[in-house]
């Protein structure tokens, strides 16, 4: 019996419990009701959204900053702090106005002066601000509330770019905070969002707390993801992180917190048994799951390898080895893009549907070259997508006679590994594994690990000029059919040059007690509209 | 005495500087990468290195160990990577869960174990004897994340009478203190109960068959008398080396104990300093057990010449 079997056991028969309320906070019941208990799926280990890019401070920043624009459910940008924009016939001058009202937390008024601090420290980091920075003229303040942005070249996905949901987000901070070298930490953190950061109660790795900020004036439209009225129904939100599973599925189980980001598949079956606790799919775009192979070492620097892995790959063996037997989970991903998203596509994705060609793997891996020699496939057991995928490729790399030399370590020294561009002998490696948002695989605009920069491109720096000449032409399409065409044959480079090997498309679960409601499903957790009863 | 102790309060000195080079050291060579993890998954790699010139580590051992000394006989611990608080003010944050759950472990054991081995060692080789050494083997051999599992699932899911998860501080008061420890503390002090109890047993069984104690039966002295006055004070020795010993095991169990219970304690920061390649953090907790641990060593010494009056320094 290991530890995840007791502790699916234990959850199991703890669902059947009746919940109480002894160990209810210390707090009135009218109190209790105002203050919401979440559960996030990390640590909340820093707070500076531009300087560190995990999920978690992304999610904890957009109850702290707001931005210009917000995506909102129809993956359409909408205006969020602004109140109009302007562009030129050219497309080469944007001109910006801010709405009446914003403030920031510390009661000073939003400027223009501060946006310009907040998108020249965003530029510096996130891959759309470089491309806009890289044909920048200049962004100035006009005056207090107008800010224009004027360029070299015209930049159609601009509005996307300062309200896209992947990180970094184009966040919105005072002056003197943003003037911070992007490479370093805000020693602040004053925002104009729905809540301010409760700093002197924040007990990093335990506990993080926001209050409602008193002086927000949303927008009068209804709230969609990160667009709209950002209508703030608690008080307080405290993030409580519990490490174990099994610890959070019992406090939730018996009303110690409200609602549990990110519940592990095995004990999903026990939460649904509890009258008590509601549970759905967290995010509909879901995740994406990647087989990373480095393009600069045999024996995956030779495509036909490569391809090998796509002929033998089963997608169904990865998907089952990470969400179990729930088939509502998973799909077969034949591309790299978001299912029903709008510019999904199957294009060139033959090789990895139907059946698993085997003996194709072996041919193609011959005439690779490839004589026995290890290959190192890093894997992160701390983090169980990792784990999973690691072990699934450990036997499938067996079986296609591959040599595996399975480095298995965790999370953090992957991280540092696989920046390596040594030979795997030295330090490198030949296969890591990780997943992406399928929030950042809507489109190629965030979209990092689908480039083909070489040298400059994502972990396995592979190189692919048919990759690079779609992604150009998806930046500079008109309109959704030019979009569409151009990811289209981005998905077929992409796959015939094997700049990574996807492993299916998986989804998750939250889950919360019934006595919330106006839970969004998103790419992050949205605390607009999210109310208590008592 | 006097002397002695400061004699020893003075040896700590060259032991925390050793433990500090052999700390950082190991760090220094262990394989992992703040910078890489701070930048997220979507970062690039020269956003990486970026990250990693901010924060220093890009510098020569010697410069970044002479730093971090030098701000050490300065009083301060440095800076947390991720959160940039003082790490003072991280370990202060989560002192109190620690020492809490520590001390509540503590004496719970002794008021457990002791009077269980005694027992065990006054009925040797009866039923009693017998079922408190198997409880002791029993106790020995789980987990503590599975006692901690049982117990949350008995006590919070069941009969719903204390709380899963979280801390309370003292100042708080102590009931709500006391709700939140109870679980991990008995989830804790299982392994440690059996330890104790069963070298109690072993200890009193050495001292029952002394002479003394025959003569003090003889006497007529009653049994509570001889087994908790005169027995145990003699067989004292080894239990109070043993339970000094055995704090280095409660921090060790602090760690997985405070993970299943949420509890906001330094072995948690120590685990998620250590997956965060979080040094400064690691380095300075390190350094608090290891003051901790040569003070606790040092209290038992002490206490020697208090249960045995032949022992003086």
């Amino acid at each position: 019996m290991d530890r995840r079997t007791v502790l699916k056991g234990l959850a199991g028969v703890g669902s059947l419990a009746a919940t109480g309320g002894l160990s209810m906070p210390a707090l009135s019941q009218g109190a209790a009701a105002r203050t919401l208990k979440f559960v996030p799926q990390a640590n909340l280990a820093n707070f500076d959204p531009i300087w560190g890019t995990q999920y978690v401070v992304r999610n904890a920043a957009a109850l702290v900053w707001d931005t210009l624009y917000g995506l909102d459910a129809t993956l359409q940008p909408q205006r969020q702090m602004v109140e109009s924009e302007q562009v030129s016939d050219d497309g080469l001058v944007w001109t910006f106005r801010l709405r009446p009202g914003l403030k920031f937390h510390d009661g000073a008024p939003v400027l223009a002066k501060d946006v310009v601090a907040s998108l020249t420290r965003w530029s510096a980091r996130d891959p759309m601000g470089l491309m806009i920075k890289a044909i920048q003229n200049e962004l100035t303040a006009v005056d207090d509330k107008t800010i224009k942005w004027s360029l070299k070249a015209p930049y159609p996905k601009m509005l996307l770019a300062l309200g896209k949901n992947s990180t970094p987000c184009a966040f919105i901070m005072p002056e003197r905070i943003a003037q911070t070298d992007p490479f370093k930490q805000i020693p602040e953190y004053i925002g104009s969002g729905p809540m301010k950061f409760a700093k002197g109660e924040w007990v990093p790795g335990a506990k993080a707390v926001f209050e409602k900020f008193a002086d927000y004036t949303p927008r009068q439209e209804k709230a969609s993801w990160l667009a709209g009225g950002k209508q703030m129904l608690v008080d307080r939100i405290e993030w409580v992180v519990i490490p174990d599973p099994a610890t959070a599925a019992a406090a939730l189980q018996n009303g110690e917190v409200d609602w549990w980001e990110s519940p592990i598949t095995d004990l999903v079956p026990s939460l649904r048994k509890n009258r008590n606790i509601n549970v759905d799919i967290a995010d509909p775009l879901g995740n994406i799951g990647s087989f990373r192979m480095n393009h600069l070492h045999p024996p995956f620097n030779d495509v036909k390898a490569r391809r090998a892995v796509l002929a033998a790959l089963s997608q169904e063996d990865y998907m089952r080895a990470l969400v179990g037997d729930d088939t509502a989970l998973w799909k077969p991903l034949p591309g790299f893009f978001t299912p029903d998203t709008p510019l999904y596509t199957e294009e060139g994705g033959e090789i990895l549907k139907g059946k698993r060609d085997l003996a194709m793997a072996k041919k193609l891996l011959a005439e690779s070259g490839y004589s026995g020699q290890p290959v190192t496939c890093v894997v992160a057991q701390d983090q169980p997508i990792t784990k999973a995928q690691g072990d699934v490729t450990a036997d499938l790399l067996k079986q296609m006679g591959m040599n595996v030399d399975f480095v298995a370590t965790d999370w953090g020294t992957v991280g540092s590994r696989r920046a390596q561009k040594t030979p795997p002998g030295q330090g490198g490696w030949q296969v890591f594994h990780t997943w992406h948002a399928g929030a950042d695989c809507i489109n190629p605009a965030a979209y990092n690990a689908i480039r083909g920069t070489g040298d400059k491109a994502w972990f396995g720096w592979p190189t692919s000029e048919p990759v690079e000449k779609e992604v150009l032409a998806w930046f500079a399409a008109k309109n959704l059919d030019e979009e569409k065409s151009a990811v289209k044959r981005l998905n077929k480079a992409a796959l015939d040059d094997v700049v990574y090997a996807p492993t299916g498309f998986f989804l998750s679960y939250t889950a919360w007690r019934k006595n919330i409601s106006g839970i969004a499903k998103g790419p992050l957790p949205f605390f607009w509209g999210v109310s208590k009863s008592a | 005495m006097v002397s002695y102790i400061f004699r020893r309060v003075l040896s700590t000195l060259p032991v925390m500087g050793i433990v500090a080079l052999f700390v950082f050291s190991l760090l220094y060579i262990a394989p992992g990468d703040p910078a890489a993890v701070i930048a997220g998954d979507q970062a690039s790699p020269a956003d990486v290195e970026r990250i990693r010139q901010g924060l220093g580590l890009d510098r020569p051992f010697l410069v970044q160990f002479g730093t971090w000394v030098w701000q050490i006989l300065h009083g301060n611990l440095g800076t947390s990577i991720f959160t940039n608080m003082p790490v003072s003010a991280m370990i202060a944050q989560r002192i109190e869960p620690t020492l809490s759950l520590m001390a509540i472990t503590l004496v719970l054991t002794i008021l457990v174990a002791v009077p269980l081995g005694v027992v065990a060692a006054w009925k040797a080789g009866s039923w009693v004897d017998r079922t408190i050494m198997a409880f002791a083997v029993f106790a020995f051999s789980l987990p503590v994340f599975v006692v901690g599992y049982v117990l949350a699932f008995v006590f919070s899911l069941q009969f719903e009478w204390l709380p899963v998860q979280g801390y309370t501080p003292l100042a708080a008061g102590l009931w709500p203190w006391l709700q939140n420890l109870i679980l991990p503390a008995l989830a804790l002090g299982t392994v440690y109960i059996a330890l104790i109890a069963r070298i109690t047993r072993a200890s009193m069984l050495e001292v029952l068959q002394q002479d003394y104690v025959r003569t003090a039966r003889a006497k007529g002295l009653d049994t509570r008398n001889i087994l908790f006055v005169h027995a145990l004070k003699n067989a004292a020795v080894p239990i109070v080396t043993v339970i000094g010993i055995g704090i280095a095991l409660l921090i060790g169990g602090a760690v997985v104990t405070e993970s299943v219970f949420a509890i906001p304690g330094l072995g948690r920061l120590t685990i998620d300093a250590i997956l965060r390649r979080d040094y400064p953090v690691i380095q300075g907790i390190v350094l608090l057990f290891s003051f901790l641990y040569v003070i606790v060593n040092l209290l038992v010494d002490v206490t020697y010449t208090l249960v045995d009056p032949r022992i003086r320094y």
